[in-house]
């Protein structure tokens, strides 16, 4: 059998870090980058005596993630001990949920060239992270080196993101990871990073002949903190599993990890190493009750949805497919544009659009920041857009004001009113308009160009693009350059 | 009349009056620790402490800022932690361990708090699992009223320290009567209240579903005053009541109704079950005489039945082990308490520090513990419990639709003698047959004494009430103490071979 014989079978867990300002059962902080075990109170020390107290931030955070994806928020959810030793594991068991999640079910829709699909999701519950153990970079208490512990990640608040076996390539996946992590950075839960594990996956991957009813044995592999290694690791495990069984092998079930700088997947532990977690309901924590009224709340405060946006905006105002991705690829973008629509008329939109999909996502790409942290405010790009329309300015100037207000607004906030006016007036940059003028500046680069002249005149039509060229060299870039057309071919014809 | 004879209402009034100083009285009672160090009733003593904290009391009287409890002295159960004082626990595996906050009961009886002085830490039975004191790992607190007696457990050490006059009242927690059954065995009054009405943050987990903390003391009025300073509502523990503070003083001295006798209309809850097989003969007409004497006062018995009564120990010992088991687990040597000094490599560490940290009671409660919860017998032990502990509550709601109040025997027998039982584990958890069911309903539950043993040994009678009833739970059994003299035997006058 060849490749094309089988079939792929994958489901994806994604560990999402919540936004919250302290974590999921105690007050202390959850910053990144803090020095070992300073941001670890006794509650995270599991000290005796110490209790978890819910953090009801987490809560909403979840409660928004199951409305973003049409779930069943469940009225009454529990909190479970996962018992196991781990040195980074302070209590001996981990606080997550097991029977009773707190969102069920859901959609996310991807799309893989060009089609469509949408995967369903089996929950999502809350739990909170484990410490880290230190091997390399820490440095014990009489300053020797040593392995530690760092419990500043302990009690981080997760939400754990389970998907049915549904997806069948490794671009599907993908699709899908890349989809989820932008929803839930669009909706505030999750700042996204996954540098620092703040979105992490885990995929269970097997195969199957195509036709073939029941599932193949799956691997889990664990901990892919970026889509570049997810991709990999799927196809790795892919081919690793059809050559084994083509071969003759069985897949044994058992959790694996994934080497980049080798680019394959390793055995970690088997399904017989699997550890009984003796999960019971934490008698330290009530069932978590969620209301009508609180979904209602959190419902009312959640941000418009980037698939209703893009609908919106391509029926309002006929953007096309690739534009309206290209403005709800971030929150921060949609933002930026929902304030620039309400600055400008429409028929200004079209040129709106093509200003932040050009200028102002180059200069943000560029400088590595979000439309949220532009020194150019919606209401600067409306000024530029009104000066281009009434013929102030040129496409070109404005590409020059654009870039030199970028620069002077990184140094220093911009006024809001008047600046491009302002900048106008200083540089002398309006345009000229005056037929006088301009026929002035004609007349002497027909003068100075007197073969191009004769060239236009014996049917070479490229003759009159570098009069023009040169008409807009003499008059600094200013000249309106429709004007400069008319009266150059009235001169020509004469 | 001695100043350990005396009751907190006398001792705060002799304080109000300067008749005595705080730091005079905490000085007496240190005094008298020591002179009775043999009991083992204290783990932990540090005498410039409580000073320290007498003299800020005595301060606090001076300027005339003084609360009913301020300047005197309180004993706290092992299992609460403190700042200044060790908090073992009773364990090795906690020998020498500081803690960096103290628990809210020792806040709120405290000088941040009610401006009571602690005393030291009492001895208990290991991580609270016990009902002799036997289990821990610093001997046995001895029976004051005959030292080859166990002290009863697991709240072993309070109980000592309040019979023997080593403090004027102590702090005790109660799992499956851990408050009541020592005090019934040296003579005391204890109360455990609702599970919920006082903050666990900051006792020593044992099984968080039934551990509630009370006081031990020498009358109901005492108990009741403690209880006022200690329950109510914190944020820090989850299972804590959002309720309106108790007045659990208000009902104290007051008839049950206006009749003509004090109790007049109280309807007494005899529970069959609860004079079943194995109650031993003394305890039966001890506690049968207390039922006359509450007749007498007013009161009607009616017998009533707790069907369920015998299922509450299978039903205990699979809930309590269960949640013992996960939280204990923080004790892995990684971060604080007992490591083993060798061991190759992690798991070496763990089984090592965790067998050698641990004293056998409980290794055996992890043991089962980890049992009940593994993949297989968790449907068939943990869960079928929890539905038996539904239907004891049940029982006890039909029970309380015919009655006020249930009594009872606290324990069916008298204290044993030291060493008696504790080769059987399982003999000694047939002993806990009458407290067990409280726990499991989180029901507040008593003990006051009631009646002595041809050998000297004391006899306590269980009040168990509806959900918080423990107000007229106090009426009742302060009724019975005004009209009874119980309470006021001391070892010291009984003779006691201390």
């Amino acid at each position: 059998m060849t490749r094309s014989n089988w079939e792929v079978v994958i489901g994806l867990e994604t560990h999402a870090q919540l936004k919250t300002n302290s974590k999921i059962f105690s007050g202390a902080s959850i910053a990144f980058g803090a020095e070992p075990n300073v941001q670890a109170c006794p509650v995270d020390l599991a000290l005796p005596g110490t209790l978890p107290v819910l953090n009801q931030e987490a809560v909403n955070h979840a409660i928004r993630f199951g409305l973003a994806i049409g779930s069943k928020i469940a009225p009454i959810s529990v909190f479970a001990r996962k018992n196991y030793f781990y040195p980074d594991l302070p209590k001996g068991y981990q606080i997550s949920q097991f029977e009773l999640p707190v969102v069920v079910g859901g959609r996310i829709a991807i799309e893989v060239d060009g089609v469509k699909k949408e995967i369903q999701l089996t929950r999502a519950h809350l739990e909170e992270d484990a410490g880290k153990s230190l091997h390399d970079d820490f440095v014990g208490l009489h300053g020797e080196k040593s392995s530690g512990i760092d419990l500043n990640r302990a009690g981080t608040p997760l939400l754990e993101i389970v998907t049915d076996p549904v997806m069948r390539s490794a671009a599907e996946a993908v699709a899908y990871a890349k989809e989820l992590h932008s929803l839930v950075m669009w909706i505030g839960i999750c700042d996204g990073n996954m540098q620092e594990g703040s979105f992490r996956c885990d995929a269970n991957v097997s195969v199957r002949p195509i036709g073939q009813q029941e599932f193949g044995t799956r691997c889990e592999i664990k901990n892919l903190n970026s889509f570049k290694f997810l991709e990999e690791a799927i196809q790795y495990e892919v081919q690793r599993q059809i050559e084994l069984i083509e071969d003759g092998g069985v897949v044994k079930q058992e959790t694996r990890l994934y080497d980049p700088d080798r680019q394959e997947t390793r055995s970690m532990r088997s399904k017989e190493d699997a550890q009984d977690y003796r999960y019971f309901p934490d008698p330290d924590l009530l069932p978590l009750h969620i209301t009508q009224d609180m979904i209602a709340t959190i419902q009312a405060s959640m941000p418009a949805l980037p698939s209703i946006l893009r609908n919106t905006w391509q029926t309002e105002y006929g953007l096309s497919d690739y534009d309206a991705s290209l403005l709800t690829q971030s929150k921060s973008t949609a933002d930026y544009f929902v304030e620039l629509l309400t600055l400008i008329k429409e028929d200004l939109v079209k040129p709106a659009v093509n200003l932040m999909s050009g200028d102002l996502a180059s200069a943000l790409n560029r400088d590595g920041i979000e439309a949220a942290q532009s020194p150019l405010r919606p209401s600067h790009l409306a000024q530029i857009l009104l000066r281009i329309q009434d013929g102030t300015i040129s496409n070109k100037i404005a590409k020059d004001i654009f870039a030199t207000l970028w620069e002077r607004g990184t140094s220093g906030a911009l006024a809001d009113q008047g600046v491009v006016d302002a900048l106008i007036e200083e540089k002398g940059l309006k345009q000229i308009s005056d037929v006088g003028a301009i026929e002035k500046i004609i007349d002497q680069v027909l003068l100075d160009n007197p073969k191009s002249v004769e060239e236009y005149r014996s049917g070479k039509e490229k003759a009159f693009n570098s009069l023009v060229g040169q008409i807009m060299k003499a008059s600094k870039g200013k000249a309106n350059p429709s004007q400069v057309n008319q009266v150059l071919k009235e001169k020509l014809s004469n | 009349m001695s100043w350990h004879e005396k009751s907190l209402t006398e001792l705060s009034s002799a304080l109000s009056a300067k008749e005595i100083s705080s730091v005079e009285l905490t000085q007496f009672f240190l005094g008298r620790i020591a002179k009775f160090k043999g009991l083992n009733a204290y783990l932990d003593v540090q005498e410039e402490f409580s000073l320290r904290d007498a003299l800020v009391a005595d301060q606090k009287i001076a300027r005339g800022e003084a609360g009913p409890l301020t300047g005197i002295p309180v004993a706290h159960k092992d299992v609460f932690v403190t700042k200044d004082w060790k908090s073992t626990a009773a364990s090795k595996m906690l020998e020498s361990y500081l803690s960096p906050y103290d628990a809210r009961v020792v806040e709120l009886l405290g000088g941040s708090g009610a401006g009571m002085v602690c005393l030291g830490k009492t001895n208990m039975d290991e991580f609270a699992m016990g009902s002799s004191n036997e289990n821990s790992a610093y001997g046995p607190a001895l029976n004051p009223w005959n030292t080859n007696y166990v002290s009863g457990g697991s709240s072993g050490g309070s109980a000592v320290a309040v019979a023997a006059g080593l403090t004027p009242i102590a702090t005790g927690t109660d799992t499956g009567g851990s408050i009541r059954q020592p005090a019934a065995f040296c003579g005391i009054t204890g109360i455990k209240p609702t599970y919920g009405s006082v903050s666990r943050y900051g006792m020593i987990a044992y099984a968080s579903s039934l551990d509630q903390a009370g006081p031990m003391g020498k009358s109901a009025k005492d108990c009741a005053l403690i209880l006022n300073a200690i329950s109510g509502h914190d944020p820090r523990d989850s299972t804590s009541l959002r309720k309106d503070a108790i007045d659990y003083q208000a009902l104290l001295g007051k008839p049950w109704s206006n009749g003509s006798l004090p109790l007049q209309g109280l309807r007494i809850g005899v529970p069959e079950e609860y004079f079943a097989q194995g109650l031993q003969e003394e305890v039966r007409e001890a506690v049968q005489a207390a039922l006359k004497k509450f007749e007498e006062l007013g009161a009607t018995c009616i017998s009533v039945s707790l069907p369920k009564t015998k299922l509450s120990i299978p039903v205990y010992y699979v809930l309590a082990p269960a949640e013992a088991s996960s939280n204990l687990s923080r004790y892995d040597g990684v971060r604080y308490g007992y490591r083993a000094k060798e061991y190759k490599d992690l798991n070496q560490m763990y089984e090592r520090s965790r067998s050698e940290g641990f004293g056998a009671e409980v290794k055996r409660r992890i043991l089962i513990g980890s049992y009940v919860l593994s993949q297989g017998y968790y449907d068939a032990y943990y869960l079928q419990a929890q539905k038996i502990r539904r239907i004891i509550a049940e029982d006890f709601q039909t029970a309380f639709t015919q009655c006020d109040v249930l009594m009872g025997p606290v324990a069916p027998q008298v204290a044993w003698k030291v060493g008696e039982k504790s080769k059987d584990p399982v003999e000694m958890y047939l002993e806990d047959i009458y407290t067990l069911s409280p726990n499991l309903a989180g029901l507040p539950a008593m003990s006051i004494p009631c009646g002595m043993s041809q050998q000297g040994l004391p006899i306590g009678l269980q009040v168990i009430g509806n959900y918080f009833s423990e107000a007229k739970m106090l009426q009742v059994a302060d009724q019975f103490q005004q009209n009874s003299s119980w309470h006021l035997l001391a070892p010291s006058s009984a003779g006691a071979q201390i």
